[in-house]
């Protein structure tokens, strides 16, 4: 327990931008064949420094086949709120789930060179007390640090709804289900929340059958994935609104709320439009009225292609779906960050007015029947995935894995991790930063980019930016 | 005599600097109001926040000290309550020594229920308790002087005096939080908010305690 509040807290997204930029990445590690444990790499992101873009430090857990996603902080900025009760919490632990053994790691990361593992939680313990497998997603939040988790009970994940559970986060002791009324929301994936707002987004991914052993293309045609955002009451922990984009809209993935804590906004994602492939971006907001309302704002066309250079599971539609898989808002809210798994794109939108939002830079990385290779003339397997933007909006970082069965659909026979940084210009624009270029050891693919002190994608604040 | 009159001003500063006290502690809410001012870009939500803050902190001193007004009235018991209740304190900051979570309960309050949050965070951190030592010194009267007062006189003095120290403790916390509000909201900036904020726990904990042994010491040895 700090006696001050951590540094790494700020009161608003502009008190947070203007802060020392980020020292160190955390990027997870995972092996897709299972024959070696995941970990997080400690990566150096310091100007200057001789080991600048290296991996200087992992921590590689002692299980296997725990296939590390997303994770996320103990504490972040919100904190500073005195509803939180919790001003002195350090920014100290990396919550790091395993999605596919339902085992949960605390890594202690407070000297990222000594990052350790502070603390697991076993799959049964998981299972018993709250009911739910396949932990995901981790913000930290009222009452506790919240995991949303893609399965329910019982072997393949079937046996009642998925949903979030709460941990204590001082403890790590499991508390149990946030749900109280989760209304029609049956399967889970991404959320966030306006803490002040008191609202939290909730979004759907697919049941685990529909994305363990790959991608089912029976039920991707037939509708069959997530294709609803669901509002909540957060601390009355009730579901009080579903907005169902339309059943041709599968797969409504990251959910990425205004940072802004006086805007009633936000975006989502989804992967693919059934209907003509595109991608598609829902902006979501609240009206006079008090009710939810969405429209989709930016849509990204397939690109037509001969079919005897795609994957057995596109040859049919020849061509390439954008596959809108990770977004990202910057901390002013201005720019929207997408990252096309198919076409091999990272696109930047001005989303300054957020129902009419602009492209403002764009670069082609990887990408299906394409390949583009990096500036630095080396690979980059797959295409671009999740993105995260350093605190200032000035650098963006991006791994290339999406999913272990995924990536051998959409790419088969490609292995690799590779994470690379593109700079932003004055007035927007993304340019591929020559001289950073990390290439993960063998056998390994990564996901998750989290940032030393905070990133776009963790913190919540409680005061608006003035 | 005159020791007496100095002794109960004394009192009724305590009551007023434990109102300061909590009043300037950001974690008893006054960031909340300069948050109320920003989100809703108005000067008049500063004020009216702290106005919910000081209606749920007055409400869970009074909680508190009623029960102690209405049981004062059996005098020949009144060392021995006053003794008792300096051991609650004391029992109350040693539990907040040894158990330095904080109330998960506080975190399902919506964030608009000011008043609410502020009584139950009141309520968790024993603030009320830190005034029932206080109070009790400030009712306390002669043994001789009792006899020819009617118990119902007493019980009402008392009550009053409960309510009349309530208000004094929570006028100063809100004018002491509304300070530091304004000025933040003003003029310092956000920034304020985390450089000043300290983690008082402990001494807090130890206040309660040392609050605690003055409210026996002055029940036994009367004052």
């Amino acid at each position: 327990m700090n006696l001050r509040p951590d540094p790494t807290f700020h009161a608003s997204p502009k008190l947070a931008m203007e802060a020392p930029a980020e020292n160190y990445a955390f990027t997870v590690m995972f092996s897709r064949d299972q024959s070696q444990p995941d970990g997080i790499a400690v990566i150096d992101l310091k100007k200057g420094s001789d080991t600048y873009g290296q991996v200087v430090h992992k921590v590689i857990v002692p299980n296997k086949g725990d296939e590390f996603h997303h994770f996320g902080w103990n504490a972040c900025s919100s904190s500073l709120s005195p509803l939180t009760g919790h001003a002195f919490l350090e920014r100290r632990y990396l919550i790091v789930p395993g999605i596919r053994s339902s085992r949960i790691y605390v890594i202690d990361v407070k000297d990222p060179l000594k990052a350790h593992i502070h603390k697991t939680i076993e799959p049964e313990e998981v299972f018993s007390k709250t009911g739910y497998s396949r932990p995901h997603t981790i913000h930290c939040g009222p009452e506790g640090i919240y995991v949303s988790c893609l399965g329910g009970g019982g072997e393949d994940g079937t046996d009642g709804p998925p949903g979030i559970f709460i941990m204590d986060c001082e403890t790590f002791d499991i508390i149990g289900q946030y749900e109280m009324d989760r209304g029609k929301q049956d399967k889970h994936y991404d959320f966030w929340w306006n803490l002040p707002q008191n609202y939290m987004v909730s979004s759907e991914w697919g049941l685990p059958p529909q994305f363990e052993n790959g991608v089912v293309p029976e039920d991707l045609l037939s509708n069959k994935y997530g294709h609803s955002i669901h509002f909540w009451d957060l601390r009355a922990r009730k579901n009080i609104q579903t907005i169902d984009f339309g059943e041709n809209y599968q797969m409504a993935l990251e959910i990425r709320p205004a940072h802004d804590p006086t805007k009633s906004y936000g975006f989502c994602g989804v992967v693919v439009d059934t209907t003509n492939l595109q991608g598609a971006i829902f902006t979501w907001w609240r009206d006079d009225d008090g009710v939810w309302q969405s429209k989709k704002t930016i849509t990204i066309d397939p690109r037509p292609e001969d079919p005897a250079n795609l994957p057995p599971l596109l040859q049919g539609f020849a061509a390439v779906p954008p596959l809108i898989t990770d977004i990202d808002l910057s901390l002013d809210d201005k720019y929207l960050y997408v990252a096309c798994f198919g076409l091999g794109e990272m696109h930047q939108y001005d989303v300054s007015d957020p129902m009419n939002p602009v492209l403002a830079g764009k670069v082609e990385l990887g990408g299906i029947a394409k390949g583009k290779k990096h500036p630095n003339g080396k690979d980059f397997v797959y295409g671009p995935q999740m993105v995260e933007i350093s605190r200032d909006g000035k650098r963006v970082y991006w791994t290339n894995s999406l999913y272990s069965t995924w990536d051998d659909q959409f790419y088969p026979g490609e292995e690799g991790g590779q994470m690379v940084m593109a700079d932003v210009g004055e007035n927007g624009g993304l340019t591929l930063n020559k001289d950073f270029y990390v290439n993960f050891p063998k056998g390994l693919r990564t996901h998750q980019i989290r940032l030393e002190g905070g990133d776009c994608s963790t913190d919540a604040f409680c005061y608006p930016s003035v | 005599m005159a020791d007496e009159v100095i002794s109960i001003t004394a009192l009724w500063w305590a009551v007023i600097f434990s109102g300061v006290y909590h009043g300037v502690n950001p974690g008893m809410g006054w960031p909340l109001a300069v948050s109320a001012a920003l989100m809703e870009r108005k000067n008049t939500s500063l004020a009216r926040a702290l106005a919910m803050l000081a209606a749920g902190h007055f409400l869970a001193m009074v909680a508190i000290l009623l029960p102690f007004s209405i049981m004062i009235f059996l005098v020949d018991w009144e060392t021995e309550i006053r003794i008792g209740a300096g051991i609650l304190v004391i029992v109350m900051g040693i539990y907040l020594l040894l158990n330095q979570r904080h109330p998960k309960i506080l975190g399902r309050i919506h964030p608009a229920r000011l008043a609410l949050w502020s009584f139950l965070a009141a309520m968790a951190h024993g603030a009320g308790l830190m005034l029932v030592p206080i109070y009790l010194g400030i009712c306390s009267i002669d043994p001789e002087d009792t006899g020819h007062l009617a118990t119902q006189i007493l019980m009402s003095n008392n009550i009053s005096t409960a309510f009349t120290v309530a208000a004094a403790h929570t006028a100063s916390m809100t004018l002491a939080g509304g300070i530091v509000a304004v000025l933040v909201h003003a003029w310092l900036g956000l920034t304020f908010i985390s450089k000043t904020w300290f983690n008082l726990d402990i001494i807090w904990a130890l206040s309660l305690v040392l609050v605690g042994c003055f409210g026996i010491y002055s029940g036994y040895y009367g004052h």
